[in-house]
């Protein structure tokens, strides 16, 4: 376990650094954010209040949040292939899963600088007020959604392992991931056939922790489903890992060639 | 070298194929099928430094990846260690160690000591014993002072090195070294040369591909060539060298020299093998030939005059023998 832990924490930082030395990488995290929040402020600004517009940037930070991980579970398995790191990294007697949740949690630690940016461009462009309402739990919350975000990165990034394509379709939930877990506008205005996946998202229960504890509510069942989430994102994605490792050494597809 | 063999066989392939699927066309995919390995078997005493030798394509690459676990074998078997490498994978996993040649797998925007950093966690090496193990690695391999420079700009010698370092960071007892010292220049490679020979001194138990003849010849205990995905000779490089010794090679150079030329010097009775290998402005014709056979009037009677330079006859060496071997498959 302490072994484990090891490994998640090195490829963690050494994610973090990787990142940080790349010019796209950290130009695409700090301008990502300040655009989704401008979006998501013209759009409102006419028709809500202060509480409103608090709302809906907290939604534009998770959007960038969520763009942050999807960004990090794509690009980590294509990097990795290209690079030729892949093979190394999946034939080393620590299982490939481990240092893959520190990657991932890599990508939606770096999120988190959207919600600080989202927050910081609302007080000073657009006078939202930020004033929370549960500080400790507030505190409680940010982690809890950073885990399940990251966990639900690694349940994608594991098809990349097996299917060298598959970044194609993991960039197209951008934007219904948005839609689907609230973000922009409440859950209860879309189709009812939506909300089980809505309930099964991360950003869902993420968001909804961190609005209530900012605007007031009780986030605790929020957290408390974004760490059930976790679990079961873990849980998929040692499943996944482990068979398309298997499946990917036999029909070869860890090399690009 | 070989008082220092054990009798233990630590790697064994026994029949080991290899297929991969491969598609064509874009509108009607055509799947096809494509067999790298066909059939391979052989053996790696404790302590051996045994050669692979191959041309491109040949399978050496693939029968590798098969034994270091990130393929699975099509058919047939292979154990490291006594234990199956598809079965007791991350057993096997822990116990070798692999260095692939060519400039890439490693993290790039990194700096090499972390790069050693990430794989002695990913090898589980003793956290008190890693930043002096990491150091006596860096020693060996020459990139002390040089550690904290990220691998981006390393040449591609530096960059050999640090996977050596990285193959070693375990000090597993068995080492898979693919084509290690291709593309460094010669110095550098005489260096990974001697690193590699300490390796066996050291008892460790080495497999070992290259296309450098001299190099199988000077570093290999024994040597399979490899041709077609079938292992087509095995021995020591004295027996394989044995094996066209009693011919001789003649050797003409020639000022552009056509295919179908090329095709008839090959019909001439007595001839084993011809090769052409491209010198600048001319082209070197070897061709090595039964004993018993002296050719040179008729290797030259195939030729235009004046294209003829320079004309020599010598004995064969071990890169006689594997041309012999590889183009005979």
């Amino acid at each position: 376990m302490l072994r484990a832990l090891r490994v998640i924490r090195i490829s963690w930082v050494l994610q973090l650094k990787t990142m940080a030395r790349s010019g796209f990488d950290v130009l695409t995290a700090i301008i990502t954010p300040i655009t989704y929040a401008s979006i998501a402020f013209f759009l409102y600004r006419r028709g809500g209040g202060p509480q409103t517009l608090l709302w809906v940037s907290l939604g534009a930070a998770f959007m960038g949040l969520w763009a942050s991980t999807l960004w990090g579970a794509g690009n980590t398995i294509q990097r990795q292939r290209s690079q030729q790191t892949l093979e190394f990294a999946i034939a080393a007697p620590t299982p490939f899963l481990v240092s893959l949740i520190g990657t991932s949690l890599a990508s939606s630690t770096v999120g988190l600088y959207s919600l600080v940016a989202t927050l910081a461009w609302g007080r000073l462009l657009f006078d939202v007020p930020l004033e929370l309402a549960h500080p400790i739990l507030f505190a409680l919350s940010l982690p809890a959604a950073v885990l399940s975000l990251g966990l639900l990165g690694i349940v994608m990034a594991a098809t990349l392992i097996l299917y060298r394509y598959a970044w194609a379709l993991a960039n197209m939930l951008e934007y219904p991931i948005w839609l689907a877990a609230g973000l922009l506008a409440p859950i209860a205005l879309l189709p009812g056939w939506v909300h089980p996946i809505s309930y099964a998202l991360a950003p869902t229960w993420g968001a909804k922790a961190v609005r209530e504890s900012v605007l007031g509510g009780s986030p605790l069942a929020a957290i408390g489903m974004c760490l059930g989430l976790a679990a079961v994102y873990l849980a998929i994605g040692f499943f996944l890992v482990r068979n398309f490792e298997r499946l990917a050494r036999q029909r070869a597809t860890l090399a690009l060639s | 070298m070989s008082h220092r063999l054990g009798r233990v066989n630590v790697v064994e392939a026994v029949d080991l194929r290899r297929t991969y699927k491969t598609t064509t066309g874009a509108i009607r995919r055509k799947s096809h099928e494509i067999e790298a390995v066909r059939g391979v078997s052989f053996a790696i005493r404790e302590g051996e430094l045994f050669g692979l030798l191959g041309p491109n394509g040949a399978g050496k690459t693939t029968t590798i990846k098969m034994l270091i676990t990130l393929l699975i074998p099509t058919s047939g078997s292979a154990r490291v260690l006594g234990r199956d490498v598809v079965k007791d994978a991350r057993w096997v996993r822990e116990r070798i160690g692999y260095v692939f040649g060519g400039e890439r797998g490693l993290y790039e925007r990194l700096s090499a000591l972390d790069n050693l950093r990430y794989f002695a966690e990913l090898y589980a090496v003793d956290p008190r014993r890693q930043r002096a193990r990491i150091d006596e690695l860096l020693d060996l391999v020459g990139l002390k002072g040089r550690e904290q420079e990220r691998v981006e700009g390393y040449s591609r010698g530096m960059r050999q090195r640090l996977h050596i370092a990285r193959g070693l960071l375990h000090d597993p007892p068995v080492l898979f070294l693919d084509e290690p010292t291709i593309g460094v220049d010669p110095v550098g490679a005489r260096e990974l040369r001697a690193t590699i020979a300490s390796l066996t001194a050291a008892g460790k138990t080495v497999l070992l591909t290259t296309h450098y003849m001299f190099e199988a010849d000077s570093l290999c205990d024994r040597i399979a060539v490899i041709a077609n995905g079938e292992i087509v000779a095995q021995g020591t490089p004295t027996e394989l060298k044995a094996g066209v010794a009693d011919g001789s090679v003649v050797e003409v150079e020639v000022f552009g020299v056509e295919e179908r030329i090329v095709e008839r010097v090959r019909e001439l009775a007595g001839v084993r093998a011809v090769t052409v290998e491209d010198r600048e402005q001319k082209q070197l014709l070897i061709v090595q030939t039964a004993p018993g056979f002296e050719l040179t009037h008729a290797i030259l009677s195939q030729l235009d005059a004046d294209s003829v330079g320079r004309v020599s006859s010598r004995e064969p060496t071990l890169e006689d023998a594997y041309v012999a071997l590889v183009t005979a498959a």
